[in-house]
């Protein structure tokens, strides 16, 4: 369909039917549709830094401040463990992940109502507006990695007793489920807020609870003695990554095959609903607005 | 034309139906359901639907399209028209995807390019160049398509030096041409077009419309083209189809679709429930929301022209206010406009009581003829009127003539009776 050539005679291309089954997802169209999330990347960055003075510097302000706002706050006054690694570099790893995951969805959360007006006018796949939106997220996170690494090798460089471990090679992987497990919650709120709005408030609030039970400030190591809140821990999916991410790049966490293996099994299952939902509301959605 | 002998069928509609529940409004709080669910088990009125929508309309359903067949050969420029509510609409949005079906279905070859608006998806933060590759790509363009297009958008929409200044600095014609340009420029095999050349300029709608001719006679390419004014459905389309209620009644020749299009006018009904019919606007009809419109005292809505219109109108309000506009836009009855009423303040109103107005509107100086007006409710002066309220409905009635003396209205007179001329002075010389 890409190309100009019209279908032979006697050949549908397109048939428009009642929405019926449960999974229908179109991929190789959403792969014709590439260039629009390619756009709406390029927009989200336009639309967010359009008339700011630091513009684009907000990407790397943001983590600096929380992490010195975590440093003092978690670090000095509460005086958390930090498993013996530098706390400013703990804190900036944890908080580097938590941002990707709750920026993917949080931008997701309101995809339908945020877009109706352009939805009700023309069609593309819906699924090109939440990933656009995790797409830029994991481009944040990649500005904001290289400053984290940046940070690190300041510290390694001062003597501090850092060392990487064999599982930077699964980074990738770790950075592919968070973004995964983002964009697969984001779109179940996304598809559930168009019948209640008061998910999209709940959603942001919630994200910030959820990062209370992450090991996000404190190391999931420190509640080793509490079996039990440990087992609580583990089935936040968002553990998993978390310890990996510092497994891999200050040389501390707490990493179990079932914890990892539960952490990707949750993901799957979270973007395979996220995507029976939105597909089931993207063809009515236009009937209730 | 070419292939001309070939007749390849490009869209197959087979018994296409589209049901809307009345009453249901998306987008609620889990209060509100709990809310309304309480006010239910307590025998009470919902505190939460629309208001002034009848309680007894609530959870019934509404055909927008009855059953619908339709082949559209390549080629074709097809015009749809039709009453408002007739299910035109509806009918675009399940060919572009918009919303699915309910019933039958669509076969289509070949991509379809909707503009039921111009310039979706346009950003202005982002320049001209910008949104013309947005555009594109929402309309289902790759980037290399649109490259390969790009001069002749450029050169079309004739916003030249403009092209790289963010387009929330272009005025709102120069906006229309730049979207139109790019919809026009797609390389997509059918073209579906809501009434988008009812902006822009006349000279820029001509090339819009040679254009949309090209398309379809040249190239090949598919159009369907919905619009209430008739000179361009004439102008563009090679077959028209006339929907009602739902449903095709007549399908053929341009002219005899026009012909049927204006039988279409009901001046019999003389009362108008307002409550579910759609709006103009999205925003119209939330603030305040006519209910009811009565001819009164009529039994059908034909008025000799020197016989003063009697209107009754209900309405709501959900806000305060302290004064609200009317005017009535009126039309002949193939929809040319024909002129508006000087607007009337009618007076503040509060949330929570029924507001009856009733207005005369005196026909005598429109000629013989069918008429319909609309009724539009606005805040503020005329010259930055925000809408209120602005319902589809069509009210249709026809003037008659009452003095003898006047010979049956001729096609070549326009619609307005003007008084006659005031003789100052005069007499002969010498």
């Amino acid at each position: 369909m890409a190309d100009n050539k019209r279908p032979a005679a006697g050949e549908w291309t397109t048939v428009i039917r009642p929405r019926t089954g449960w999974f229908d997802l179109d991929l190789r169209e959403l792969w014709q549709y590439r260039d629009l999330i390619v756009m709406f990347v390029k927009r989200n960055f336009t639309v967010l830094y359009k008339q700011t003075i630091l513009g684009p510097a907000w990407i790397i302000l943001n983590p600096l401040i929380t992490t010195v706002l975590f440093n003092v706050v978690f670090g000095g006054l509460a005086g958390l463990s930090t498993d013996g690694t530098p706390s400013f570099l703990f804190y900036m790893a944890g908080n580097t992940v938590w941002t990707f995951f709750s920026t993917c969805i949080n931008n997701t959360a309101n995809t339908f109502v945020a877009n109706s007006q352009v939805f009700g006018k023309v069609y593309f796949p819906r699924l090109t507006t939440p990933i656009s939106q995790v797409l830029t997220s994991l481009i944040n996170f990649l500005i904001q990695f290289v400053m984290f690494a940046l940070f690190w090798a300041g510290f390694a460089l001062s003597g501090a007793p850092l060392r990487l471990t064999a599982w930077v090679a699964a980074l990738p992987l770790v950075v592919l489920e968070v973004m995964l497990l983002g964009l697969g919650v984001g779109i179940i709120v996304s598809s559930l807020t168009t019948k209640y709005r008061d998910l999209a408030i709940a959603v942001s609030f919630g994200v910030q609870l959820w990062m209370y039970i992450s090991p996000v400030v404190y190391p999931l190591s420190s509640l080793g003695e509490s079996p039990r809140l440990r087992a609580l821990m583990q089935l936040n999916p968002m553990t998993a990554p978390i310890e990996v991410f510092r497994l891999a790049t200050l040389g501390s966490g707490t990493v179990s095959a079932g914890g990892l293996a539960y952490s990707l099994v949750f993901t799957l299952a979270a973007l395979a609903v996220g995507v029976v939902l939105f597909s089931r509301i993207e063809k009515t959605f236009m009937d209730t607005v | 034309m070419h292939n001309a002998e070939e007749r390849r069928p490009v869209i197959q509609v087979t018994g296409l139906k589209k049901q809307y529940k009345l009453g249901q409004i998306g987008g609620g709080t889990l209060t509100h359901d709990l809310q309304s669910w309480w006010a239910r088990v307590r025998g009470k009125e919902d505190p939460n639907t629309v208001i002034g929508t009848d309680a007894r309309l609530f959870g019934q359903t509404f055909m927008a399209l009855n059953g619908v067949d339709l082949t559209v050969y390549q080629g074709e420029a097809l015009g749809i028209i039709g009453r408002n509510g007739a299910g035109k609409s509806t009918l675009l949005k399940i060919l572009s995807r918009i919303t699915a079906p309910t019933e039958g279905e669509i076969r289509l070859r070949g991509r379809v390019a909707s503009m039921l608006e111009v310039g979706t998806g346009f950003n202005n933060e982002m320049t001209g160049r910008e949104n013309i590759y947005m555009n594109g790509a929402i309309l289902g363009m790759t980037k290399a398509e649109v490259d390969a297009k790009l001069d002749q958008i450029i050169e079309f929409s004739e916003c030249g030096e403009f092209i790289d200044t963010p387009v929330k600095r272009y005025s709102s014609g120069m906006f229309v041409k730049l979207a139109f340009a790019v919809a026009a420029h797609l390389d997509s095999e059918i073209m579906v077009m809501d009434e988008v050349l009812a902006v822009g300029d006349m000279k820029f709608q001509q090339k819009c419309l040679g254009k949309m001719s090209d398309v379809a006679g040249q190239e090949g390419r598919t159009v369907l083209y919905v619009s209430h004014n008739m000179s361009t459905i004439r102008q563009l389309c090679t077959r028209c189809i006339v929907l009602d209620k739902g449903r095709v009644i007549f399908d053929g020749d341009v002219e005899k679709a026009i012909a049927v299009y204006m039988e279409t006018t009901d001046v019999n009904v003389v009362h108008y429930d307002l409550t579910s019919v759609s709006r103009m606007t999205g925003s119209a009809g939330k603030r305040l929301r006519l209910e009811t419109l009565d001819f009164v005292d009529k039994e059908s809505s034909v008025f000799a022209d020197d016989e003063p219109m009697r209107v009754r109108i209900t309405w709501r309000v959900s806000e305060p206010f302290a004064g609200v506009n009317m005017k009535l836009n009126l039309h002949y009855r193939d929809s040319t406009p024909v002129g508006i009423t000087h607007p009337v303040d009618l007076g503040p109103a509060v949330p929570g009581r029924l507001y009856t107005t009733e207005f005369s509107f005196d026909p005598s100086l429109l000629g013989e003829g069918q008429y319909f007006f609309y009724l539009d409710i606005f805040d503020g002066a005329l010259a930055q009127a925000v809408c209120l309220d602005k319902p589809v409905t069509e009210f249709a009635f026809e003037v008659t003539n009452s003095d003898l003396s006047m010979p049956e209205w001729a096609a070549g007179w326009g619609r307005v009776h003007f008084p006659a001329v005031k003789l100052l002075a005069g007499g002969a010389e010498g």
